[in-house]
C-alpha cells in the first residue's frame, strides 16, 4: 500500500518537473524570439549607413567634368565612390589616376610635383608617381591605378 | 571549485564590498497589499518602463537626428531612408503619448486612493513635477521635427507666454531664440529635450522610487481601516515584480503594435511664410488646457479680451496649485474615513478635463 502512494508520488513529481522544464524551454524560446525581433531592426537602423557605402562604393567609373583643363604638374583630388583618389598631370603630359588610400594604415597620400613623389605624412610612407608603386618607407603593397580616358569636356576614370 | 562554489565566492567578495544580502533581505521582506484596486500598482511601473523606452529609442535617433537648419531632412532621412527608422521614430512617438497617459492613471490612482497622505507628500510632489517635466518633454520634442504641424503648434504653444503681464514677451522670446520660431528654436529645444531635461528627470525619478521602497505601497483607507489580520498582501519577490514584468509585456505588445500598424507620419517641411493647415491642434494631453482658455477667450471677449487671458493662466495656476498642494489640505482622518471633499475635486479633475478634451476635438471639425 504504502509503496503504491510512493510510486504515485513520484510520478506526480516527474510530471511536475516536466511541465516546469517545459515552460522554462517556451519561456526562453519566446525571449529569444523577442530579443530577435528588437535586435534586427535595430541592427539594420545602425548598418544603414554602411550598406548606403556598399552601393556607393559598387561605382565602377567616374566622369570629373573639366578635369582636362587642369595644368601639367599638378594634381586634383576626387572621391572615387566613397574613397579619395589622384589625378595627377605630369610635366610629361601623362596622365595617371590612383586611390589615394595608403596601403600601410589608410592615410590619404598627396602627390609632391617638385619632388615628383607620392608621400603618405603619417608614417612616411613613398609611392611612384607613375606606376603607384611603394618605394619607400612602411607601405606594404602598391597604390591601385585606374584607367584614365582625357575628352574635351572632362576626364573618365574607370576601373582597370 | 566547483562552479557552484566559484559563484558563491564570488558573490561573496561582491557582498562584502556593496552590501548585497542587505537588499535582498530587503527585497524579500518587502510585500505589496492584495485588495480590489491592487491592479492600479501596476501603472507607475508601466510608466517607467515607457520612460526607459524613451531613453532607447532617443538615443537611437540621436545617432541621425541633426538639430538646427537640418532638422526636417534628418528627421526625413531617419523615417525614409535609414532600415526601420521609421519603426525606431514611431515608437518613440506611440512610447511618449503612452507614457504621458500612464503617468495620468498612476496620478488619479494615486489621487483616489488617498496615497499622497504622510508619510508620502513628497512622493506625490515627486510625481507631479515628473508629470510636468514629462509634459515639457512632449513639448519640446514635438518640434524637432520642424514640420508644418509642429512648426505652427510650437508657434502657438509659445504664444501663451506671451499673455503674462510684463515679462511674458521677454519669456516667448528667450524660449523661442528671437521672434520667430525658427532653426535657433530647435537647436535649443533639442538641448532641453536630450540633456536639460533627461538631466532633471533622472535624479528626480530616482527619489521618487527610492521613495516608493522606503514607504511601500499605499493601501485605500478603506483597507486602512481594516484590523491588520484582515489586509492581505502578496510578497514583491517574486510574485508581484512577476506581475509587473508580464504588465511590461504587455506594454511592449501593445507598443510594438501601434508603433508597426499606426506609424508616426511627417508632414511637409515648415514654411514661415504658409498659412496654417486646416485642422490644426494641439496634442491631445494638451488639448484640455488649450479648450479652457479658448473657451475663457469666448467669456471675456471685446475689450475684456486680454483681461480673459491673464485671467485664464491665473485660473489655470491656481487650479493646479490646489491640485499639487493636496497631501497638505487633505491630511490623514484618524477614523480612516475618506474626505468627500477632495474626492469630489478629483472627480470634477477628470471630468473637466474630459470634457474640455471632446469639445476641443468636437470644435476642429
Amino acid at each position: 500500500m504504502s509503496e503504491e502512494v510512493n510510486f504515485v508520488s513520484i510520478v506526480e513529481e516527474n510530471g511536475e518537473r516536466n511541465t516546469r522544464r517545459a515552460f522554462l524551454a517556451a519561456a526562453g524560446a519566446a525571449g529569444l524570439c523577442y530579443t530577435a525581433a528588437l535586435a534586427y531592426p535595430i541592427y539594420r537602423y545602425l548598418a544603414s549607413p554602411e550598406e548606403m557605402a556598399l552601393s556607393a562604393t559598387a561605382v565602377t567609373e567616374v566622369l570629373l567634368k573639366d578635369a582636362q583643363k587642369i595644368p601639367a604638374g599638378s594634381v586634383l583630388m576626387y572621391k572615387f565612390g566613397t574613397r579619395p583618389a589622384l589625378l595627377i598631370h605630369h610635366q610629361d603630359g601623362r596622365w595617371i589616376s590612383m586611390t589615394a588610400v595608403c596601403t600601410h594604415l589608410g592615410c590619404t597620400v598627396q602627390y609632391e610635383a617638385q619632388a615628383d613623389r607620392i608621400h603618405c605624412a603619417c608614417h612616411g610612407g613613398v609611392y611612384d608617381p607613375y606606376t603607384g608603386a611603394n618605394v619607400s618607407g612602411p607601405p606594404p603593397k602598391p597604390l591601385t591605378l585606374y584607367k584614365v580616358a582625357v575628352g574635351d569636356t572632362g576626364v573618365q576614370i574607370s576601373l582597370t | 571549485m566547483t562552479q557552484k562554489s566559484v559563484a558563491s565566492s564570488v558573490y561573496e567578495w561582491v557582498d562584502e564590498r556593496l552590501g548585497l544580502s542587505e537588499l535582498v533581505a530587503f527585497a524579500r521582506h518587502k510585500t505589496v497589499p492584495v485588495h480590489s484596486q491592487t491592479f492600479w500598482y501596476y501603472w507607475g511601473g508601466i510608466s517607467l518602463f515607457l520612460f526607459l523606452v524613451q531613453c532607447f529609442t532617443g538615443v537611437l535617433l540621436l545617432v541621425y537626428y541633426r538639430p538646427g537648419a537640418e532638422a526636417y531632412e534628418s528627421v526625413r532621412q531617419i523615417t525614409f531612408v535609414m532600415h526601420f527608422g521609421w519603426l525606431i521614430r514611431s515608437a518613440h512617438s506611440w512610447s511618449a503619448n503612452l507614457m504621458i497617459f500612464s503617468i495620468m492613471v498612476h496620478m488619479f490612482s494615486v489621487f483616489f486612493m488617498k496615497a499622497y497622505r504622510k508619510p508620502r507628500e513628497f512622493g506625490w510632489l515627486s510625481g507631479m513635477a515628473l508629470l510636468g517635466l514629462a509634459s515639457v518633454f512632449g513639448f519640446s520634442g514635438y518640434l524637432l521635427p520642424m514640420d508644418e504641424l509642429s512648426y505652427f503648434a510650437t508657434k502657438v504653444g509659445l504664444q501663451i507666454p506671451v499673455a503674462i503681464p510684463f515679462v511674458g514677451a521677454a519669456i516667448a522670446n528667450m524660449l523661442r531664440g528671437g521672434p520667430e520660431v525658427s532653426e535657433f528654436t530647435v537647436q535649443r529645444f533639442f538641448a532641453l529635450h536630450v540633456v536639460v531635461l533627461p538631466a532633471l528627470f533622472l535624479p528626480l525619478l530616482g527619489f521618487h522610487l527610492w521613495l516608493v521602497q522606503r514607504h511601500g505601497n499605499a493601501a485605500p483607507p478603506s483597507v486602512e481601516a481594516l484590523p491588520p489580520e484582515q489586509r492581505k498582501s502578496m510578497p514583491f519577490m517574486p510574485n508581484f515584480l512577476r506581475k509587473d514584468l508580464a504588465m511590461w509585456l504587455i506594454s511592449l505588445n501593445i507598443l510594438a503594435l501601434l508603433a508597426s500598424v499606426f506609424p508616426w507620419t511627417l508632414g511637409k517641411p515648415f514654411d514661415s511664410l504658409a498659412p496654417a493647415p486646416a485642422g490644426i491642434h494641439p496634442e491631445w494631453y494638451f488639448m484640455s488646457p488649450f479648450e479652457m482658455l479658448k473657451l475663457l477667450g469666448f467669456v471675456f471677449s471685446g475689450k475684456y479680451a486680454e483681461f480673459g487671458e491673464i485671467a485664464g493662466i491665473l485660473l489655470f495656476s491656481l487650479g493646479i496649485m490646489l491640485w499639487v498642494l493636496i497631501p497638505f489640505y487633505d491630511t490623514r482622518k484618524p477614523t480612516g474615513q475618506r474626505a468627500r471633499a477632495t474626492h469630489y475635486f478629483g472627480l470634477l479633475a477628470i471630468f473637466a478635463l474630459l470634457a474640455t478634451t471632446i469639445l476641443g476635438y468636437w470644435t476642429i471639425r
